[in-house]
């Protein structure tokens, strides 16, 4: 089945929260700095952390990794980190926005805040993944993005450190992969190349 | 022509509302970033019973009451006390000096939400001697949440995270003598209240208030598009002494506007400016 033939990307978002960063590391780590598309990524991490994560992936991974900025325009080949204690959304012009609304799913940034305004702008040419984490947020992100036509990964439970945000995603919705984390970055690469 | 989605259609309507709001009530919402407006905007349909934002309109248009609660959806009104505990500490080891060669100093919080940055602000300079020294003008377009700034009460359940800002914030004193705990509330205390003048204002469509020694506006301007931007820094330009400090949310800067030759950075990573002596 050719399902993603001749389908074009834009975009991928992460959401990430428990086991975050050996996940991000591991992920992350297997892309090459010449990777394809933009990545905006949320990890739920305190609310006076500072962009310490960003630089510590940053020095780890080949892809260029950095806290995200206000009115930042997203760029092929690199990372972008959602700031502690900010939700992270997607303008239609492609640049990043913040918001200090409250939480959402007991988070902030929320994976659902960043995934929904994602799939308003990019409907089927984004590829949401939703890694370790417990709770349940990104759920929702993960549905919209399906229901607007682009593609789901969802780390496979068993695979997972904390396996309650992949399960509460997998009961609300089919994924197109499910997958154990060492296999993303190749599922990535077959998926932007149009090779599945 | 192509079939629009009905994402294309809903970004028409926002756009028409918008426009239509501002004509009849003079609130001008048409340069606000649009991810965190839908992301409102569909949050108050949701709750409001009508299908579409265009089968809201006509009612908008016509029922006040009805645009109040869209106003009061659309607007972000988060806030807490002492929000970014080293942007505090930094004000009182960095800036308080500087307000202290004044006989009087003038405080502008823009877009003060519920008031906890100014009653925050209030406290710091309390501890810092300049009791009698100073006044805080805070202004929001939203007056419902004014009401609830001049009240100056809040849930008891948020006391304990404002407390732990405020020590790490370097307050001096202990933070509940400034607040008398009732039932689940807390309600901050008088003195507090006295020097801080409360007051409906929209950066967006409002004239400036002169002479400032300290401005700022945090986590407001991330809601707006470039040119309101543009807009709202020339109306704290204008209302900034010279040698006056601007102060923005941690996430902000003041890197390529238009005024920003005229600032110089006092305090890296914490937003905070000054208004030079000498134009560059
Ligand atoms: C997220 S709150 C920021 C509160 C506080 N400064 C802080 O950082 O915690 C943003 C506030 O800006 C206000 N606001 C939005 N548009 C405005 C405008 N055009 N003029 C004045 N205030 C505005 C909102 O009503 C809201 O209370």
């Amino acid at each position: 089945m050719q399902r993603n033939s001749g389908k074009t990307f834009k975009a991928i978002v992460i959401g990430v929260s428990t086991g975050g960063v050996t996940a991000l590391k591991k992920l992350l780590g297997g892309l090459p700095t010449d990777f394809p598309l933009p990545i905006l990524v949320v990890s739920h991490i305190s609310p006076d952390s500072d962009d310490g994560l960003a630089v510590l992936l940053d020095t780890l991974c080949s892809i260029h990794v950095k806290e995200a900025n206000e009115g930042e325009l997203i760029m092929p080949g690199t990372v972008y980190l959602a700031p502690a204690n900010y939700h992270l959304l997607l303008e239609r012009d492609s640049t990043i926005a913040f918001s200090i609304d409250s939480p959402v799913n007991f988070a902030r940034p929320s994976v659902d805040v960043l995934f929904e305004s994602a799939a308003d702008v990019y409907n089927k040419t984004l590829i949401g993944i939703l890694l370790t984490g417990a709770g349940n947020d990104g759920s929702k992100g993960m549905l919209k993005i399906k229901n607007r036509g682009g593609t789901v990964i969802v780390q496979d439970p068993v695979d997972a450190e904390m396996d309650s945000m992949p399960k509460s995603a997998l009961q609300l919705l089919k994924a197109d992969y499910v997958v154990c984390l060492k296999n993303i970055p190749e599922l990535l690469h077959n998926i932007v190349e149009g090779k599945l | 022509m192509t079939q629009m989605t009905g994402d294309e259609i809903s970004d028409i309507e926002i756009k028409l509302l918008m426009e239509g709001l501002f004509q009849v009530y003079g609130h001008d919402f048409r340069d606000y970033s649009e991810a965190s407006l839908r992301r409102r905007l569909n949050q108050w349909l949701s709750t409001s019973g009508f299908a579409t934002i265009s089968l809201a309109q006509s009612q908008l248009l016509r029922d006040r009451a009805l645009f109040e609660t869209l106003l009061r959806g659309i607007t972000v009104n988060v806030s807490e006390m002492f929000r970014d505990p080293s942007f505090f500490k930094a004000i009182r080891e960095h800036i308080v000096p500087y307000l202290k060669t004044y006989p009087f100093v003038k405080i502008w919080h823009a877009g003060c939400a519920s008031g906890e940055e100014a009653y925050s602000m209030a406290i710091l300079l309390i501890e810092e001697g300049l009791q009698g020294r100073f006044r805080i003008y805070a202004t929001d377009i939203n007056e419902e949440v004014i009401q609830k700034a001049q009240g100056g009460i809040y849930p008891l359940q948020e006391l304990q995270h404002f407390t732990r800002n405020y020590q790490n914030a370097g307050g001096t004193g202990s933070f509940s003598d400034y607040y008398t705990a009732r039932y689940d509330h807390a309600i901050l205390s008088a003195n507090l209240r006295e020097n801080i003048v409360f007051a409906a204002h929209s950066l967006a469509v409002d004239a400036d208030f002169g002479e400032m020694n300290m401005i700022l506006c945090r986590n407001v301007m991330i809601y707006f598009k470039q040119p309101l931007k543009e807009r709202v820094l020339a109306l704290f330009d204008s209302s900034l002494i010279t040698g006056g400090f601007l102060c923005l949310g941690t996430k902000e800067t003041l890197d390529n506007r238009n005024i920003s030759s005229q600032y110089e950075t006092i305090v890296p990573r914490m937003q905070i400016y000054r208004k030079r002596y000498a134009k560059k």
